[in-house]
């Protein structure tokens, strides 16, 4: 397993791509937003939570499609499955390599994006704190979306479709924490309720993901 | 015949002969009772029920919303019921109703979305309002795009059907969950359920209760379009079971020519 991780993480630092696009596109656009609402500060300050965690949502999103074709393509995902390891373990740390790749730098890059939009002070505990924790679970969503569509041909927009439903809860929760917490209010409930969902997710959606994944490799 | 013998023969229908023979059988009555119901019911609403001492002439409007976003929930829950009969069973029917059943769905969907923002305009001052019964139904909405979406996408019938199962039944947790987010997420203008609550038919408590003149021929119409439901899901099944098989009739000749 650790060995299947470490090929991952090597595969997405080396072949770059899918490790600094993220970012960047993280980057882009939060920088767009302010050209198009405005730049008085404290409209900024107030809709920043939500579009730095929309910003980072749709980053993730769209690294999601290399998660599994490229194995796929090489046929390496077919060793995956025949190998000694059951598919849910390879599905979960696919999910993990996807997590550390994309989803922990665009953590670690939010609150400096958070500086060009003005976040109040209390917001950037918050905002790192609701990304840490629902980022997993975007990882794990995504990785069934990209089961889902791992054999077509143009998976990307359909992927985006099936896999924006699924994150409705995510980011409801998620930017009401950092709503919340920019604006200086009790934050139990939802990041509660965010912390199940992802506790949830990685629990049981590995075992539809692997489902998946055996029904596209028959 | 015992309750295991009545599973029995409905299990039956899992042929496709069979199932077309019997839904070409009882489909006229569906057809017939189904527009009789919301002919009646919609005549009977618009025509001889008052208008609403607050709200006018616009609570008429009830008698096309109420059924349809009815429907658009049980649509779903029917395409979970039958795909899970799917995986378990692998009935092709069943698989063929589920997809049968989306777009209806969808229509059910848009229609109550659609009549809620025209009774909204009037009566909320807006076509649309970010409240929680508003928004899971758009998020349903994109559920059925994304189950229909995924159908199209995939060549394989078999496969498409095991992934679309799978995806329903994620889908359908994933909705559970987006309704109470949403919930948490915004207190809404929308009016709780006051169509069919027990405590309010009962009489133990009088507010908020659809009075009986706007309720009978409301029930017309749910009655109607439940009827109308299924007809249109037996049709379009009988319709991809067609497709289906001309699709097989030319694959044979291709074999053999």
């Amino acid at each position: 397993m650790i060995a299947l991780l470490l090929r991952d993480l090597k595969l997405a630092f080396r072949a770059g791509g899918g490790f600094g696009l993220g970012l960047a596109f993280f980057l882009i656009v939060t920088v767009l937003v302010p050209f198009s609402v405005g730049p008085q500060s404290s409209l900024l300050s107030t809709i920043a939570p939500g579009i730095l965690w929309l910003g980072a949502l749709l980053a993730c999103l769209l690294s999601l499609d290399r998660l599994l074709a490229l194995d796929w393509e090489d046929g390496s995902l077919d060793l995956l499955a025949t190998a000694p390891l059951p598919l849910e373990s390879v599905v979960t740390i696919k999910a993990l390599a996807h997590w550390l790749t994309t989803g922990l730098p665009l953590v670690l890059a939010a609150p400096f994006l958070g500086v060009l939009l003005n976040l109040p002070v209390p917001g950037y505990f918050w905002l790192v704190i609701s990304l840490l924790i629902g980022t997993p679970a975007m990882s794990v969503i995504g990785t069934f979306g990209a089961a889902l569509t791992v054999g077509l041909k143009r998976g990307g927009l359909l992927l985006s479709l099936l896999v924006l439903p699924l994150y409705v809860p995510t980011l409801i929760f998620g930017a009401e924490v950092a709503r919340l917490g920019a604006t200086g209010m009790e934050t139990q409930t939802p990041l509660l309720m965010l912390a199940g969902i992802t506790a949830a997710t990685i629990a049981l959606l590995p075992f539809a993901s692997a489902a998946v994944l055996r029904i596209n490799l028959r | 015949m015992s309750i295991a013998a009545k599973a029995n023969a409905l299990w039956e229908y899992a042929n496709p002969r069979k199932f077309l023979a019997t839904s070409e059988r009882v489909m006229p009555f569906f057809w017939i009772t189904s527009i009789a119901c919301i002919v009646i019911g919609l005549v009977w609403g618009f025509f001889f029920t008052p208008d609403d001492y607050k709200q006018g002439s616009t609570v008429k409007i009830i008698y096309l919303h109420v059924p349809a976003a009815l429907m658009a929930i049980n649509c779903w829950l029917m395409m979970l019921a039958t795909s899970l009969v799917w995986l378990v069973r692998r009935h092709h029917v069943s698989a063929l109703a589920a997809r049968a059943a989306a777009p209806v769905g969808i229509v059910m969907t848009l229609i109550a979305l659609a009549t809620g923002a025209i009774w909204g305009q009037p009566m909320w001052g807006t076509w649309w309002a970010w409240d929680p019964r508003l928004t899971s139904f758009l998020i349903l909405f994109l559920f059925y795009l994304g189950y229909v979406a995924l159908w199209e996408a995939i060549e394989d019938p078999d496969t498409a059907a095991d992934l679309t199962s799978v995806l329903c039944l994620v889908g359908s947790v994933f909705a559970i969950l987006s309704r109470y987010a949403v919930n948490f997420w915004n207190q809404g203008l929308h009016q709780g359920a006051s169509v069919m609550r027990a405590a309010a038919i009962t009489g133990t408590d009088t507010e908020e209760k659809v009075s009986n003149i706007y309720f009978y021929p409301l029930l017309l119409c749910i009655i109607g379009f439940v009827l109308l439901f299924i007809a249109l899901v037996l049709y379009r099944t009988g319709t991809e079971i067609r497709a289906r098989r001309i699709k097989a009739l030319l694959a044979r000749e291709r074999v053999n020519g």
